[in-house]
């Protein structure tokens, strides 16, 4: 048994702390978060130089070959730096779904674009009416000649206001699972039309609509009708990133409130010295680390598809009740200051409270596990 | 014990409704069910109204033109006027001040004042807390050194809600910092057009400016203005205090959104649709229900304890304490209910003007700043950290 970080992951997590400490202070984070790209494209050829980009590509097409386990180092880092890059949109859920589904002439085209940075891609997957599981996928796609006809809607598509590619999941026959089948759409495609917005945690995003947008065959990534492990599996994927993104912003809560109730002083001491500050922050430190150990568990003991879904459900339980108890009381102990605009503790708050609601909440999860 | 409403309960509950009916200002209504946020103008038009009817005054007493309402009849006003999700009478004239000025003011002032508060003529803001005063507000520096017939005072107030609409300020200032630090302390009235006040804004993480902080810059303010007797200001402030916290279990307003919450369970307006076949989320919003059953039933305990002449004690912390948790525990509710459509930030939707069509349910929008927003209940009026001390102190003698 080893919990110690490999010479990539090593690499990886010096790398990300050195880029957070000296390029990403949280003025320079709340610019590119108000701007209208959301990002910033320098740091984004950053990313490739520093090999991100090419972590979750095979070393086969120019990349080096990580899995999600490498790419946990990379998200803590940037939880703390609360980076706005579109790195979860195109490395974590897309170049891991061209590389899972796509079959090789598409991985060959992909993947090394998005290697070296000159090719952003989301996932339009989430949908209205649907949950986390591609079953209730409502957008379809009907055969039409050499191609298919897209129709429906999808909401809050990371970062779709810069990607170049749009993964479209869509129905292309009626036997739900089954006939699930994901679409490579360029994102200037003729009936694709967007509203994009900011989140309230700083991220960009977009409502989409697809109205009756034609694509070729060879848009199919992949085979058609065959798409719905490999969605899973990636959504799963997303879960624990997320999850050590969460874990990034704990470690940096936890860090400041720590250092707040030793420097803030009120009945002529620094509040750190009344027991109940301690003990509030002793409960903070205490599922921050039950937190680090389930984001382990999930990438270390799950030995099959089956056993990771229910892996990434138990991990979004842990980490939605942990982070709400850390949020919380990292914004209380602060007192005032913890929900103003100018601190970073509030923003920090902010993220945890959506990475709760993305690909499924905490009482989405705990109810799917007590269904299975 | 009973708590059944008289007949003439039912008749008053009769004429509420019907003030709702007919004199609830149209604009304001139609601004809080689509939930837009209020400007200064719609808050003065809506207790305008409630003046007019003769009901602004809901704790005042009747000599300065309260309602004389029974408790019964103060249960059923806030209650109905939940339901019609009136918006909530901004308190610091009304109900923080006002009870200072015609419970230690002199009878100059409170014709001075209390007309005008009553009519929402002037509006007030409060100054308490500083910089470096929250918690151990007692500490506040804010210094005011007598010169011949005016105090001139130096300083910074904090937190400072609706300051930039506000005519005048009641500050606690530091006239003597001899002795223990709580007697040094007086209450003062100041005009916020006196020359050396300013009011800087303080953006908070729902995006908005709800909060300021107010400068005084030997700023010469009349004698005259000076509540009761100089280090006394301690003692008003508390009394003011148990008064803030006595309203801040707010009761039937987390009624009302509790029945709203599960009215939008049962439609189903959410990313995962189903949430009523959610049995975690379910009994959520179940114990929800629970709590605030327990806290209504506490809060008529201290109301009607409070009517037979004692005044509100140390319980009214629980009040604080538990009411602020269910009202932030609904905000968590309410966000799940909006689901994915709470993760976009899309301010101008709930601003005055706006005439687009919402992205969403407009409720979803407002979800999550709201959720932050109400981050501050838990902090302000005393943290609930503080609420229990007072409770092992005072109450159980620790």
């Amino acid at each position: 048994m080893d919990f110690s970080l490999n010479d990539i992951q090593q690499m990886m997590q010096d790398s990300a702390s050195r880029f957070i400490t000296n390029e990403y202070d949280f003025e320079t984070r709340r610019k590119l978060a108000d701007s209208d790209t959301g990002y910033d494209e320098k740091n984004w050829q950053t990313f490739a130089e520093l090999g991100w980009l090419a972590l979750m590509v095979p070393e086969e097409f120019g990349g080096l070959g990580g899995t999600i386990q490498d790419a946990i180092v990379l998200q803590e880092a940037f939880g703390k730096g609360m980076v706005v890059e579109p790195f979860f949109a195109t490395v974590i859920l897309s170049a891991n779904l061209i590389n899972k589904l796509g079959h090789s002439g598409q991985k060959e085209t992909l993947l090394p674009q998005i290697a070296e940075g000159s090719l952003k891609v989301s996932l339009a997957h989430t949908e209205l009416e649907a949950a986390s599981t591609p079953a209730s996928v409502a957008t379809r796609a009907v055969k039409e000649g050499s191609g298919y006809v897209i129709s429906g809607a999808k909401n809050y598509v990371l970062n779709a206001n810069t990607s170049d590619l749009l993964l479209v999941t869509a129905q292309t026959s009626d036997d739900s699972e089954s006939g699930l089948t994901v679409f490579v759409v360029p994102a200037d495609s003729q009936g694709v039309s967007f509203k994009h917005y900011k989140g309230n945690d700083g991220s960009s995003a977009s409502n989409l609509v697809l109205d009756q947008v034609f694509v070729d065959e060879s848009a199919v990534l992949g085979q058609a009708g065959l798409a719905a492990d490999a969605v899973n599996e990636v959504l799963a994927d997303g879960i624990i990133a997320l999850s050590a993104e969460a874990v990034g912003i704990m470690d940096a809560l936890l860090e400041k409130t720590n250092e707040y109730v030793k420097t803030r002083k009120q009945f002529e001491r620094p509040i750190g010295n009344f027991q109940v500050v301690q003990h509030r922050i002793a409960d903070m430190f205490i599922e921050k680390e039950m937190s680090r150990s389930m984001l382990y568990f999930s990438v270390l003991e799950p030995a099959n598809a089956a056993e990771a879904q229910r892996a990434a459900s138990m991990l979004k339980v842990k980490i939605g009740n942990a982070a709400r108890l850390v949020g919380q009381s990292a914004v209380q102990l602060h007192g005032g200051m913890g929900i103003t605009d100018e601190l970073d503790v509030g923003h920090y708050f902010k993220r945890l409270t959506s990475l709760n609601m993305l690909l499924g909440s905490r009482d989405w999860h705990l109810n799917r596990l007590i269904a299975q | 014990m009973d708590l059944n409403f008289s007949d003439q309960d039912l008749a008053f509950r009769e004429e509420v409704r019907e003030f709702f009916r007919t004199r609830y200002p149209q604009s304001v209504k139609e601004k809080q069910d689509s939930g837009i946020y209020l400007t200064k103008e719609d808050h003065v038009l809506w207790q305008k109204a409630l003046h007019e009817k003769g009901w602004a005054g809901i704790n005042w007493p009747v000599e300065y033109g309260g309602t004389g309402w029974t408790t019964a009849q103060k249960y059923i006003f806030a209650n109905e006027s939940a339901a019609h999700n009136a918006p909530r009478l901004v308190p610091f004239g009304l109900s923080m001040v006002a009870p200072v000025i015609y419970t230690y003011g002199n009878e100059e002032q409170k014709q001075r004042f209390l007309p005008d508060i009553l009519a929402s003529n002037v509006w007030w803001c409060q100054g308490y807390s500083e910089p470096n005063s929250g918690s151990d507000l007692a500490s506040l520096k804010t210094k005011a050194v007598r010169d011949g017939d005016h105090y001139i005072v130096n300083g910074t107030k904090t937190w400072t809600t609706l300051g930039q609409h506000a005519d005048w300020i009641f500050c606690l200032v530091r006239t003597d910092d001899t002795g223990k630090k709580q007697d040094g302390i007086s209450f003062l009235l100041i005009d916020m057009k006196t020359p050396g006040v300013s009011v800087t804004p303080i953006i908070t993480i729902d995006g908005i400016r709800e909060v300021n902080e107010v400068h005084f810059e030997d700023v010469r303010v009349p004698a005259e203005n000076l509540i009761g007797e100089e280090g006394k200001g301690w003692t008003y402030a508390k009394v003011l205090l148990t008064h803030e916290r006595t309203g801040i279990a707010r009761v039937a307003e987390s009624k009302a959104k509790l029945a709203s919450l599960k009215k939008r369970i049962e439609s189903g307006t959410s990313e995962l649709n189903d949430l009523s076949g959610n049995a975690v989320f379910m009994s959520r919003v179940a114990e929800a229900e629970v709590e605030l059953k327990a806290l209504e039933f506490t809060e008529l305990r201290v109301l009607s304890s409070v009517a037979t002449g004692k005044a509100p004690g140390s319980e009214s912390s629980i009040l604080k304490i538990k009411g602020t948790e269910i009202m932030q525990l609904l905000d968590e509710l309410l966000l799940e209910v909006a689901g994915i459509q709470g993760l976009p930030f899309l301010p101008e939707q709930y601003q005055t003007g706006f005439d687009g069509e919402t992205e969403g349910p407009a409720f979803a929008a407002k979800a999550a700043p709201v959720y932050y927003n109400n981050r501050k209940l838990s902090i302000y009026g005393g943290t609930n950290e503080i609420q229990k001390n007072i409770i092992s102190k005072q109450v159980l003698g620790l």
